[in-house]
């Protein structure tokens, strides 16, 4: 969106710093800053619920949604390279997220405040049952040495 | 010559943004839920907290400088080596500084996340 705005308006130039005005009335500039500032507002909760390491892969798959809309509402034509690419970042994120969302460290129990929102006590409970396996696993050395993972 | 001054840029992208990124996952963990305390406190409160935080302006100033780099990089190198190369050292970059300075627990399953998604959006990107 910002990019077809800014092609409307034209090349902006340090001499002529109305443009940039002009730009930001834009309705397709307007909507994509609106967007944009929606993005770092989501990522910013995200990243208050979840680790970086976890809410960095998950956004990457913004790249494949934008390469399926160039495909298919666009009609790009997209290489099997990129296609390739996709599905390495699907794999990426589907592994990602079959992991636990958070680090637990000693003063920080944010998974209880999930509870809250009530209905999907199963959803957490399961969602933690991978983050104990995870725990034991990583945290005590002794497991690793004689258990063979 | 061109050479040296892209990589450079590719660098100073990719070092911003991983510190941008993780200062500001640092100011959403001392904010805390946010889910919590807009429901607890309002939205005003919220984004105050956000917004006061130094950490959060800190790692936007980051990210601000990140965004120039990327216009000197894309000055001086094609975007088919600056895109894919700056995206896909920032997401190694930072499951490196995310161990380090967040003390994530970066296990396995996410080294092999972090190294897919790379070479995923390395390969969408260039």
């Amino acid at each position: 969106m910002l990019s077809h705005g800014m092609k409307q308006t034209g090349s902006i130039s340090v001499h002529h710093l109305r443009g940039v005005i002009f730009a930001v009335l834009n309705p397709w500039v307007a909507v994509g800053i609106l967007l944009l500032l929606a993005f770092f507002a989501a990522y910013m909760t995200a990243l208050s619920w979840a680790d970086l390491t976890y809410v960095l892969p998950a956004t990457s798959l913004g790249y494949v949604l934008l390469a399926l809309v160039a495909r298919f509402l666009l009609h790009e034509h997209v290489s099997p390279l990129r296609w390739l690419g996709i599905v390495l970042i699907t794999g990426g994120v589907g592994f990602v997220a079959g992991g636990p969302s958070l680090t637990e460290h000693h003063a920080a129990l944010p998974h209880a405040e999930h509870t809250e929102d009530g209905n999907e006590p199963l959803a957490v409970a399961t969602a933690k049952a991978p983050l104990l396996a995870e725990d034991t696993r990583n945290g005590a050395p002794q497991v690793r040495v004689t258990g063979k993972l | 010559m061109k050479a040296v001054y892209t990589w450079s840029a590719i660098l100073a992208i990719v070092f911003a943004s991983v510190v941008g990124d993780v200062l500001l996952a640092r100011a959403m963990k001392q904010v805390g839920d946010v889910g919590a305390l807009w429901r607890r406190a309002g939205p005003g409160i919220v984004i105050g907290r956000t917004l006061g935080n130094p950490n959060f302006l800190f790692g936007v100033t980051a990210m601000a400088v990140a965004f120039f780099s990327l216009l000197f990089a894309l000055s001086w190198g094609d975007v088919s080596l600056v895109a894919p190369a700056a995206a896909s050292l920032t997401f190694i970059g930072n499951a490196v500084a995310a161990r380090i300075f967040l003390h994530e627990k970066v296990d396995r399953r996410r080294w092999i996340a972090a190294s897919l998604v790379a070479a995923g959006v390395a390969l969408l990107a260039g």
